[in-house]
């Protein structure tokens, strides 16, 4: 391209200027048209909402009438009780998560990095969950959570342990539905995992067994270290996932369990908005959230850069 | 079961695995794990398919039964008619591949005109796409819903059509940074060349850039699928009429009144698509995963 460009300005200095210039606009006329559907797109769906979730956050709308409440509406969602009901919930289900959901994937990639046999089909078994449609995961979850003719109670009856309530009681409720979504959801993280224990050289394993570390040491000092970044990284993504779980408590428990137990933050945000219209408290409540998840969102892409 | 294959140094050393001692304990965990693994995640599958085929009593019976004592398939087909699931299932199949063309026309392009065309403000356009991956997708949840609701300039309601499910998912930041960095490692000479040739950036984009992209275009592709399949919130929200509805949420909603026997025969046949398009291309899925998956 450049050299055609510089042809046509040896042979014409006098419009050389000029049709270099055209030729520029119509080179970005063009790259603007390939990027319209995108830009209309994000324009509509991301960049225009994002602003209007803030200006929202400062207005009521009351029969079809928008005026401006300043910080009324923070003031609002910080005094209902259900705010603070809803964060502690989420802090619960995504502390839960954290322990299910990070670690279990990690032990279980270990564990088939080990194997020497049928490792593909156990990697197709850790991620089939993962593709069902939710709705089809969570039934399940809930028929068996059943009080009355559900597997899991029948299992412990079976070996004699005590039975639970599962998601009818405020105290079980919550770590029924992590059991739920971690079974749904940690495949990824699991696949994830795997690939970053097949990076690591095998000599560093030899250097430790020659210094006379033994297994749990070899996954201290060699296992855990190689695959830091990935752990950490992982980490951040979870969290910002976790924080924003609405499907399963939605569907096993209706969005709020007994006693509020599994009101998570995007379920009470969901209640503001398509509960009492209330757009307002429910735009104030998304912007406190972005501000919490933007610290752990920066993490993650500081830590990314540092991975490239 | 697979053969063994070479494998590279891992944990626990080979002569470590080839001692009698080490030999007991390595399979005796596979053992475990394979055993473990399959009734984990195979078991609720086989609970799925199996419940379907029970009577209704036989469902709720306690202790559950292992083998439907009479096999009723009948229940199947009362769950597909019952349910409307032809319905569901188109409804799901129209919304998974209408999103998955919008977004490799759009996005293809979008990541192409970035990558090559190079435009004014590119970058500041590409920033701001990537800037979204930072916003958590339940925080636009509200105004993205009132938009639907109220498309701004063209004041149109989009809800209870296809666009509403469509639209937004072009703007998908990871699809153009996923494209925009595949088409940047293409050789700039390769597009001269066509340029010499007398192609347009159409033509070139058609014959050069699309050919060399395929393994990214099926990642691009595939997750686009899944995830329209999977989603429910959304379209909760923008698809309220049942004639509308996709599979989960129609599922969903259904699910009350009817007998338990169908509504598991109903979700047996609303996972058998997704698990066997996994089967088909579970390699792509999980390279995909694993290479692209993390970075954002």
């Amino acid at each position: 391209m450049a050299a055609i460009t510089a042809s046509r300005a040896r042979g014409r200095p006098r419009t050389a200027a000029r049709s270099r210039r055209g030729l520029k606009l119509r080179q970005n006329l063009t790259a603007h048209a390939f990027l319209f559907g995108a830009l209309v797109s994000f324009g509509l769906f991301t960049w225009y909402p994002m602003v209007r979730e803030v200006v929202m956050s400062f207005q009521r709308t009351k029969r079809g009438r928008t005026s401006w409440v300043g910080l009324d509406n923070l003031r609002r969602i910080v005094h209902d009780p259900a705010f603070w009901h809803a964060w502690g919930n989420t802090l619960r289900f995504t502390l839960l998560a954290l322990v299910l959901g990070f670690a279990l994937p990690f032990l279980i990639a270990v564990l088939l990095n080990e194997l020497r046999h049928a490792r593909a089909y156990l990697r197709v078994l850790v991620y089939l969950p993962v593709m069902l449609p939710p709705v089809a995961g969570v039934l399940l979850f809930k028929y068996c959570y059943d009080p009355n003719y559900g597997l899991f109670d029948h299992l412990l009856r079976a070996l004699h342990l005590p039975t639970s309530a599962w998601l009818n009681s405020p105290g079980s409720a919550m770590l029924s539905v992590v059991i739920a979504a971690t079974w749904m959801n940690m495949g990824g993280a699991t696949l994830i995992y795997l690939a970053a224990l097949q990076g690591i050289p095998g000599e560093l394993y030899e250097a430790a067994e020659l210094d006379g570390a033994g297994l749990l040491r070899k996954v201290w000092h060699v296992t855990i270290p190689q695959t830091r970044l990935i752990l950490s990284l992982l980490l951040l993504l979870q969290l910002v996932a976790t924080m924003q779980v609405f499907v399963e408590p939605y569907l096993l428990t209706g969005g709020d369990g007994p006693q509020d137990s599994t009101l998570t933050v995007v379920n009470l945000v969901y209640q503001y908005a398509f509960n009492f219209g209330n757009y307002g408290s429910a735009a104030a409540l998304g912007l406190v959230m972005l501000l919490v998840l933007a610290g752990f969102s920066a993490l993650y892409v500081r830590l990314s850069r540092a991975e490239d | 079961m697979a053969a063994a294959e070479p494998q590279p140094r891992t944990l626990i050393s080979a002569t470590q695995l080839n001692r009698p001692m080490g030999r007991l304990v390595y399979w005796t965990v596979l053992v475990l794990v394979v055993g473990g693994f399959t009734l984990v995640f195979l078991g609720p599958l086989y609970w799925l398919v199996t419940g379907g085929l029970k009577s209704t009593a036989e469902v709720i019976q306690n202790p559950p039964t292992l083998i439907p004592a009479h096999p009723r398939p009948s229940t199947y087909s009362e769950a597909w008619s019952k349910l409307g699931l032809g319905r569901l299932l188109f409804n799901t199949l129209y919304y998974a591949f209408g999103a998955l063309l919008l977004q490799l026309v759009f996005d293809v392009a979008a990541a192409y005109a970035l990558s090559k065309l190079r435009p004014v403000l590119g970058n500041l356009i590409l920033g701001m796409m990537l800037a979204t991956l930072m916003i958590p997708s339940a925080v636009l949840i509200v105004p993205q819903y009132l938009t639907v609701l109220d498309l701004p300039v063209l004041h149109l309601n989009l809800i209870n059509t296809p666009w509403a499910i469509w639209l937004p998912t072009v703007a998908n930041a990871f699809n153009i940074f996923l494209l925009k960095r595949f088409f940047d490692s293409i050789p700039e000479e390769l597009l001269a060349a066509a340029a010499i040739d007398g192609a347009g950036p159409l033509r070139t984009l058609r014959s050069i850039v699309l050919p060399m992209s395929r393994p990214i275009l099926g990642v691009v592709a595939i997750f686009a699928v899944v995830n329209v399949w999977k989603d429910f919130l959304w379209p909760m929200l923008v698809e309220p009429d049942p004639r509308h509805q996709p599979l989960n949420i129609g599922i969903n909603s259904l699910a009350t009144g009817v007998p338990q026997n169908v509504v598991i025969a109903a979700l047996a046949i609303a996972s058998a698509p997704t698990i066997v398009f996994f089967l088909i291309f579970q390699r792509s899925i999980m390279s995909g995963l694993t290479s692209g998956g993390l970075k954002g």
